[in-house]
C-alpha cells in the first residue's frame, strides 16, 4: 500500500469528568491511504467522534486530552503547538458535521461564509473569490449557484445545507475529508444524494474521506475498509467486504444482526424478531418466529375515515389566516387488534400528526375516527379520557419523553392511581411487575430518569404506556433514537408484547428497513396523503406508487456486494403549504391487490 | 444530537450510574454548601433567623413592654450600663430601649413580612403564570398584559398607594408587597412553563389523560422551579427592603411595632448629633440580612443554571 495520508497509532483520549480522568477512546491505531474511504462505525459512547475530533484537534484543551501518533502526511498533527493545526484544520483536512444548519452561521450569508475561507486559507479576495466560489457550490450541485450566493442558510433545506458545508470543507482542496455522521438527520431520499455527492467528488477531487456512522448500512454504501469501535476500543478493523462476509469478533456480528436490512423479509407473511448474539461466543440464535396475532374475524379496534388535519398560518396585525399546513389530508385506514400498521415517509409528511391526532393532541378539522366503537372526535370530556386510556403513545426521543424530576416508579404508577385501577397500596408491586416484563428490575423504581440509559429509557416508556392496559399503543418514531443493538432489542420486546397481550400497534417511523421487520401492513404517506396502503410483502415486493418506489431504492443497502451506482433523483422534499384558497383534490384509489392501494396519479384521474 | 453532546450525555451517564439515586432537591442542596460564598450567607442566614424566632428569648429586654423603659437610659452608647445594671450591647434609642433587644424584635418582624409576601405573591404569580402558559392564546395575552402594565409601575409608587389607603399594619404592608410582587413571579413561570409545556414528557402526560391541574401542578410546576427558586430568594431580599423603605417613610409599620426599618428611621434625627448607633447598628443588620440572601440566590442562580451543566 503506498504511504498513508493519515496514520493514527495508539491513540488514547480521556475527559476529565469531576475532577477524574476517565479515557473515552482507547489504543485506537488505523491508517488510511491515497483515495481511500475508511469508515469508523459504532454505537454512541463508542468514541467515534472523539476519535475524529481528537484528530482534529477540536476538543477543549483543558478538559481533555490526546496520546499516541496521528500522522497526517508524514506530519504528527499532537506533537506540533495549536496554531499549526489552524492551518490544516479547514485546509488540508476538511470537515462536515451531523447537523448542516449549526454548522453554519445563521445571520451570515452563504456567499459570504465561502468567500470567508477562501480568503483567509488561499488568498483570495472580491471577484476572484466570489466566482470560486460559484464555482465550488456548481461542484456540489447547487442549481442556480450563482443567484444563491446572497441568501441565508434558513432559505436553504436540510439537504442543500449539507452542500453548502461540503463545499465549504472542499474550498481548500483538502487531501482528507472528515465526515461526522454527515447524513443522519437528514431524510432517506436526502441521504442518499448526499451519499452520492461525497463519492462523486471523492472520485473528482481525490482525497481520501474518513466517514464516521453508526449505520451498516451506509458502511455498505461507503467504505473500502471499516474499523468496528465498542466501548472506546476498536474491535475489528478489516475491508468492508470482509466485514461484511464474516466479522470475526461478536460485537460486530451483534450489530451486524441487529441490522435491520430490507428485502430480507422476502418470503416472510409475519413480522420476525432480530436474532439474538451470545456477545461472548459470537453465535447467532435464530429468532423464534412470531405467532399470527392479527384478529381477523373481529371488527377493527381503530377506524379512520377522511381525516384532515390542517395547521392555519396566520400573518398582519389582523392575524388573518392567509394559509394552511396541510399535515393530513384526508386519509382513511383501519388497524385491528393484533395487527402492526406502520406510517412511513420523510420529515413533513404528516406522519406523526395523524398519530397524534387519534386521540386529540392535535385537533383534527375533519374526518371521524372511531376507536373500539367511540367516536373520537364529538367525544366529551369523559369520554376522552376513557379513549386516551386505551390508545397509549410511545414518542421518539426517552430523555424527554419521562418527567426528569419524577422517580419512574411514580411515573408508571401515577396513571393507574389516577384512573383508579390500583391503590396506592397496591401500586408498587404492580410497578415492579410491569417492569419485569420490560426486561428491567423492580429495584429500579426509586430511581430518577437520568440514571438509566436511552434503551432503558424507552422501556420505561413502553411499561408506563402498558400500565393502563391499552388497546392500541401508537409508536411515534419510538426506535429511531436509539442505537441499533438497542432498537434490535426494543423492537423484540414490543413483538413480545403484542403476542402477549394481543396489542395493536400504529408503528409511525421513516426507516424503512425497521418498518418492514415489523409491520403486518404499511402505508406510505407523502405530503399527509396516503399514497399506498396495503399488506407489507406487497408494498415492499410490489411497490406501484412512484413514491414508494423512490423511498424503497434510496435506503442503503447493508450489502457491499450489491453496491450499486445509483441515479439520484435531486429533487426536495416539498412543503404541504397551501394558500388559504386551496381545495384539495379528491384522491382516488385503485385497488391492485388484495387489501393493497394505490393512490391514481392526477394525470390519470383526469382522463 | 450532536456528536459531542452524544459524548457527553454517555460520559455524564457514566458518571451518573457510578452515584447513588439522588433525588434533585439534594443534589442542589450539596452544591450549594460546596460553595463558600453560599456557605457563608446560609449560616448568617440561619443564625439571623434563629435569633429572630427565638427573639423573646434571648433579648435582655421586652423592647415593647413599656415598664421595662427607663427614659433616663436614653440614647446610651453601646457598651453602657443602666442604672439596673444591665449592659446596652449596642446602646439605646431616645427612649431608653435597648438596641440589641429591639433589633432581634425587628428581625422578627422584617423577616415575617418578607418572606410571608414572598410566599404569598409566589403562590399567586406562579399559579397564574401556569394557567396563562397552559390556556394560551387570548387569555395569556390578557394575563402578561396585566403583569406589563403592573411592571411598569415603580414597585414602591403602588406600595405608597395602597398603604395611603389601606392605612398602617402588618397584614397590610404584606399585602401591599403581594400585589406589587406577584407579577415577577408569574413573568419568570409563563416563560419557563412555555418551554416545558412543549416538551414530549407533558404530551406523554396529556396522552395518558391526566387531568390538567395534575400536568400543571404535578408535571409541569416541578419542572419550572429552578429559576423561580432564584426570583423567590432575590424577591425576599428586596420585599425586607421595599417595607424597610416604607417604614422609614413612616407609612409602613405602626411605632408599637417596629421594624428594621422603623428603627434607622428612629434614630436618623440623631445621626447628626453624633448618636450613631442608633440608626447605624439596625442598619446594618438589615444590610447583613440582604447581602447573605443574595449571596444564596446567586449561588443558587449558578448551580441552578442548565447551560453552566459541565
Amino acid at each position: 500500500m503506498a504511504d498513508p495520508v493519515l496514520s493514527v497509532q495508539d491513540l488514547t483520549t480521556s475527559f476529565r469528568v469531576d475532577g477524574q480522568w476517565r479515557s473515552v477512546v482507547r489504543d485506537v491505531s488505523f491508517d488510511i491511504g491515497p483515495q481511500e474511504t475508511v469508515a469508523v462505525v459504532g454505537e454512541s459512547g463508542s468514541g467515534k467522534s472523539v476519535t475524529a475530533m481528537s484528530i482534529m484537534r477540536l476538543l477543549p484543551p483543558g478538559n481533555a486530552r490526546s496520546t499516541g501518533r496521528i500522522e497526517f502526511e508524514g506530519e504528527d498533527l499532537l506533537a506540533g503547538p495549536l496554531e499549526q493545526m489552524q492551518a490544516i484544520r479547514g485546509n488540508r483536512i476538511g470537515m462536515i458535521f451531523q447537523e448542516p444548519m449549526t454548522s453554519l452561521n445563521p445571520v451570515l450569508k452563504i456567499g459570504s461564509q465561502i468567500t470567508e475561507v477562501l480568503r483567509q486559507h488561499r488568498g483570495l479576495d472580491g471577484a476572484e473569490a466570489e466566482a470560486e466560489a460559484v464555482r465550488l457550490l456548481d461542484r456540489v450541485r447547487i442549481p442556480s449557484a450563482a443567484a444563491r450566493l446572497g441568501e441565508y442558510p434558513m432559505n436553504f433545506s436540510g439537504g442543500m445545507r449539507q452542500r453548502v458545508v461540503i463545499a465549504i470543507a472542499l474550498a481548500c482542496a483538502p487531501r482528507l475529508l472528515i465526515a461526522d455522521e454527515p447524513t443522519t438527520a437528514l431524510d432517506v431520499t436526502i441521504q442518499a444524494q448526499i451519499l452520492e455527492l461525497i463519492k462523486t467528488l471523492q472520485e473528482e477531487e481525490g482525497m481520501s474521506v474518513l466517514f464516521i456512522t453508526h449505520d451498516m448500512g451506509v458502511v455498505a454504501e461507503i467504505s473500502d475498509r471499516t474499523v468496528v469501535m465498542y466501548r472506546g476500543e476498536v474491535v475489528e478493523k478489516a475491508t468492508t467486504e470482509a466485514i461484511f462476509r464474516e466479522a470475526r469478533h461478536p460485537y460486530s456480528r451483534a450489530l451486524l444482526s441487529a441490522v435491520p436490512q430490507l428485502g430480507a423479509m422476502a418470503g416472510q407473511d409475519r413480522p420476525l424478531r432480530f436474532p439474538r448474539v451470545d456477545m461472548a461466543t459470537g453465535e447467532i440464535a435464530p429468532p423464534p418466529p412470531t405467532a399470527d396475532t392479527v384478529r381477523v374475524n373481529e371488527p377493527p379496534v381503530l377506524k379512520v375515515d377522511n381525516l384532515v388535519t390542517r395547521f392555519p398560518v396566520r400573518k398582519g396585525i389582523l392575524r388573518r389566516v392567509v394559509g394552511r399546513i396541510h399535515a393530513v389530508e384526508d386519509i382513511s385506514f383501519e388497524l385491528r387488534q393484533g395487527e402492526t400498521l406502520s406510517l412511513v415517509g420523510e420529515s413533513g409528511c404528516g406522519k406523526s400528526t395523524t398519530g397524534r391526532s387519534l386521540i386529540r393532541l392535535e385537533e383534527p378539522s375533519g374526518g371521524t375516527v372511531g376507536m373500539d366503537g367511540h367516536d373520537v372526535r364529538g367525544a366529551g370530556h369523559s369520554e376522552l379520557t376513557k379513549i386516551r386510556r386505551d390508545v397509549q403513545m410511545i414518542f421518539q426521543d426517552p430523555f424527554e419523553s419521562l418527567n426528569p424530576r419524577i422517580r419512574i416508579g411514580e411515573a408508571i404508577a401515577e396513571p393507574m392511581i389516577v384512573h383508579g385501577l390500583v391503590s396506592r397500596r397496591e401500586a408498587p408491586a404492580r410497578v415492579a411487575d410491569l417492569l419485569e416484563r420490560v426486561g428491567l428490575s423492580g429495584e429500579m423504581m426509586q430511581r430518577f430518569p437520568h440514571e438509566f440509559s436511552g434503551g432503558q429509557r424507552q422501556r420505561i416508556c413502553i411499561a408506563r404506556a402498558l400500565a393502563l392496559e391499552p388497546k392500541l399503543i401508537v409508536a411515534d418514531e419510538s426506535v429511531s433514537a436509539l442505537d441499533v443493538s438497542v432498537k434490535a432489542q426494543v423492537i423484540n420486546l414490543m413483538l413480545d408484547l403484542q403476542e402477549r397481550y394481543g396489542l395493536g400497534y400504529l408503528f409511525i417511523s421513516h426507516d424503512m428497513a425497521v418498518v418492514e421487520r415489523i409491520s403486518h401492513r404499511v402505508a406510505v404517506m407523502y405530503l399527509g396523503e396516503i399514497v399506498e396502503i396495503g399488506p407489507r410483502a406487497a408494498v415492499f415486493e410490489t411497490p406501484q406508487h412512484p413514491y414508494t418506489r423512490k423511498l424503497i431504492a434510496a435506503v442503503p443497502v447493508a450489502d457491499p456486494s450489491r453496491r450499486r451506482r445509483r441515479v439520484v433523483a435531486g429533487d426536495e422534499i416539498r412543503s404541504p403549504y397551501r394558500p388559504a384558497d386551496y381545495v384539495a383534490p379528491k384522491r382516488l384509489y385503485r385497488e391492485v391487490g388484495e387489501g393493497h392501494f394505490v393512490q391514481i396519479h392526477e394525470s390519470e384521474a383526469a382522463a | 444530537m450532536a456528536a459531542p453532546s452524544e459524548t457527553a450525555r454517555s460520559v455524564h451517564a457514566d458518571a451518573a450510574a457510578a452515584s447513588a439515586s439522588v433525588s434533585p432537591f439534594r443534589q442542589t442542596l450539596g452544591k450549594l454548601l460546596r460553595d463558600p460564598l453560599a456557605l457563608i450567607g446560609l449560616l448568617v442566614v440561619t443564625l439571623l433567623v434563629i435569633g429572630a424566632v427565638f427573639a423573646p428569648l434571648i433579648a435582655p429586654q421586652d423592647p415593647y413592654d413599656l415598664a421595662q423603659l427607663d427614659i433616663m437610659d436614653g440614647r446610651l452608647a453601646p457598651g453602657s450600663q443602666s442604672m439596673t445594671g444591665m449592659i446596652y450591647l449596642l446602646g439605646t434609642d431616645d427612649q431608653g430601649r435597648d438596641l440589641f433587644s429591639a433589633i432581634l424584635f425587628g428581625l422578627r418582624t422584617s423577616l415575617l413580612v418578607g418572606i410571608a409576601s414572598a410566599a404569598i405573591a409566589l403562590a399567586i404569580g406562579a399559579s397564574v403564570g401556569l394557567f396563562s402558559a397552559y390556556a394560551g392564546g387570548r387569555t395569556d395575552a390578557f394575563l402578561m398584559r396585566i403583569v406589563d402594565i403592573q411592571l411598569s409601575f415603580p414597585a414602591i409608587l403602588i406600595a405608597l398607594i395602597f398603604l395611603a389607603i389601606l392605612g398602617q399594619g402588618v397584614d397590610k404592608i404584606i399585602l401591599a408587597l403581594v400585589v406589587t410582587q406577584w407579577a415577577y413571579y408569574a413573568r419568570t413561570v409563563r416563560g419557563s412553563a412555555l418551554v416545558e409545556r412543549k416538551r414530549a414528557y407533558v404530551d406523554a402526560a396529556r396522552s395518558m389523560a391526566l387531568p390538567d391541574r395534575r400536568i400543571l401542578f404535578r408535571h409541569i410546576l416541578p419542572n419550572c422551579l429552578p429559576p423561580l427558586i432564584v426570583v423567590a430568594t432575590m424577591r425576599v431580599a428586596y420585599a425586607i427592603m421595599l417595607e424597610a423603605t416604607l417604614s422609614f417613610l413612616g407609612i409602613g409599620l405602626p411605632v408599637t411595632e417596629p421594624s428594621l426599618g422603623l428603627l434607622v428611621s428612629n434614630g436618623y434625627e440623631y445621626l447628626l448629633s453624633g448618636d450613631y448607633w442608633i440608626s447605624f447598628y439596625p442598619g446594618l443588620a438589615l444590610l447583613v440580612l440582604i447581602v447573605s440572601i443574595n449571596l444564596i440566590g446567586d449561588s443558587l442562580r449558578d448551580i441552578l443554571n442548565p447551560r453552566r451543566e459541565g
